[in-house]
């Protein structure tokens, strides 16, 4: 797609990952907040957001052939800021407002000159997920098991 | 002769007012919200996940107030719906070596790299009803602890025990497209993969029994739980448009490595064998069930002999979807009775043969 701006590289494409996997772990107010906090400009749909299906595959063994485990319901929208760009998001659920949000964001971010603001944006989001799954991993933690071993018998 | 009727349109308009009635109960009694059953029925809303084969809670949580927490039901509203939606493609496959652990625990090795952590589980409760839980009351918090350097590392058993070569490699991804039975019949035989497909979306009641069924001799196959996990993951979709990976979201797994007793040859040395469980949310027994047929199926690959109803890929595969059993199960209630009348009539007809057949003997007798 020539709508982007920017010849997307590696680390580039790395980039815009984490963003998108920001904007998929926030909830629809985290992006509204986010999208108020920047000069929202009026966006088109390229195509109005749409609720489907995405076979989620898994491996054999978890490292071998795959196969089909079952279907994760999606949401995706896709949108178009006045500059041209273009922006994608695909989120599990069913909440098209936020894939919408989701997807302006993504086409925000891919303006250099705006991008430090979109992250900048997001930060509450991504400080709210980090402590989420901070906290788990400390509940969690506190389930791990000591052995204890016991000296039986004669030596 | 049979007139076909029609008719009972407004008895069935009346049921169904009526069964919105019976299905909000008592109405002294408080609603439930679909995110109270989301939250506090979870382990239920994991099975119609499962076995509906749409990772989706809310809408699990749905249908099981629509079914009146009727699972079959529940699932029955799940696949329904999921017919009314486009499919955008497949995602690339879960890393579950990846997975945010929040249970792990192997019955194999003791001593693992990441360590055994029990999370949420009924294992070493002791089973007597918590009259506490009649009464609305806050929960005491559940305890924290800083994790230890490798808890964000966690291989897998078979990893591990791959590394010595103890245990047979999972089948390589050779890059042949995967069969797919909601898209294409099932052919028998069927491969691995469809196999598995149709454990994880089977009823868990009927996977459980055949499980069971190995562990009591009808196909034997030595299992020892190599490593159950239990976290998120993250799920992956490659769009058209955009050409690279773009992460969906998170979504719960529950992950069972059986690892079984051993096969070798003249040219191989013995190895411990695998069966595999893969299953949306928190659902053990339902990975722990599906891993151990699994395994059972391989049979005729690993020359066992298949003579136990787990051993048999059509008998599991053709009878273990909930909602084609109920549904061919379940009509036999719808009126039958053109049917019953054919048969009524050869039957009294039968009865009108015989007794003749018994006169006529009668009447010989005396003859003679």
């Amino acid at each position: 797609m020539a709508t982007s701006p920017i010849d997307p590289g590696r680390e580039e494409i790395a980039a815009r990952q984490a963003v998108m996997a920001l904007c998929a772990d926030a909830s629809r107010d985290d992006l509204d907040a986010a999208l108020r906090a920047l000069e929202v400009s009026v966006t088109e749909d390229l195509r109005p957001p749409e609720t489907g299906l995405v076979m989620a595959t898994g491996r054999i063994g978890g490292d071998g052939r795959p196969f089909n485990l079952g279907e994760v319901s999606v949401t995706r929208a896709a949108i178009r800021v006045p500059d041209g760009t273009t922006g994608f998001a695909y989120h599990l659920g069913r909440d098209r407002a936020k894939a919408r949000l989701a997807a302006t964001l993504d086409a925000l971010w891919q303006d250099p000159a705006r991008r430090a603001r979109v992250e900048a944006a997001l930060q509450p989001a991504a400080r709210r997920a980090d402590a989420a799954r901070q906290r788990a991993a400390r509940r969690t933690a506190a389930t791990r098991v000591d052995f204890l071993t016991l000296a039986r018998g004669e030596d | 002769m049979y007139v076909a009727v029609k008719g009972g349109e407004a008895a069935i308009d009346n049921a169904h007012r009526l069964l919105a009635e019976a299905r909000r109960g008592d109405a002294a009694v408080p609603e439930l919200s679909v995110a109270q059953i989301r939250e506090q029925m979870a382990l239920l809303v994991d099975r119609v996940m499962t076995e509906g084969s749409l990772y989706d809670p809310d809408l699990a949580a749905l249908a099981l107030k629509q079914a009146r927490g009727d699972v079959v039901e529940a699932v029955f509203l799940v696949r329904a719906y999921r017919t009314t939606l486009p499919r955008f493609g497949a995602s690339t496959p879960v890393d579950t070596g990846a997975m945010a652990v929040e249970r792990r625990v192997s019955a194999t090795f003791k001593d693992l790299p990441g360590g055994q952590v029990l999370g949420p589980t009924f294992d070493y409760t002791h089973r007597l009803i918590d009259f506490a839980l009649a009464a609305e009351g806050a929960v005491e918090p559940a305890a924290e602890a800083e994790p230890r350097d490798d808890a964000g590392t966690c291989p897998r058993v078979t990893d591990l025990l791959a590394q010595d070569g103890l245990i047979e490699a999972s089948p390589p991804d050779d890059g042949a497209p995967v069969g797919d039975l909601t898209r294409e019949p099932v052919d028998y035989p069927a491969d691995r993969a469809l196999r598995l497909q149709a454990l994880a979306r089977g009823d868990e009641g009927f996977v459980l029994g055949l499980a069971y069924s190995t562990q009591r001799g009808y196909g034997r196959t030595h299992p020892f739980v190599g490593e159950i996990r239990v976290g998120e993951v993250a799920v992956e979709f490659v769009p058209e448009e955009l050409g690279f990976a773009v992460p969906l979201g998170r979504v719960r797994l529950t992950e069972c490595q059986m690892v079984n007793q051993f096969k070798g040859s003249g040219a191989a040395p013995p190895q411990f064998t695998r069966g595999y469980g893969l299953s949306f949310g928190q659902s053990e027994r339902k990975a722990m069930a599906m891993a151990l047929v699994d395994r059972a199926l391989r049979a005729e690959e690993l020359g066992e002999p298949v003579a136990s109803p787990a051993q048999d890929q059509e008998f599991v595969l053709a009878h273990c979807d909930s909602l084609q059993a109920t549904g061919f199960v379940e009509h036999l209630k719808l009126p039958h009775y053109v049917d019953f009348q054919a048969e009524l009539e050869l039957v009294r007809r039968l009865r009108a043969e015989f007794e003749q057949g018994r006169d006529r003997a009668g009447m010989q007798e005396a003859a003679e």
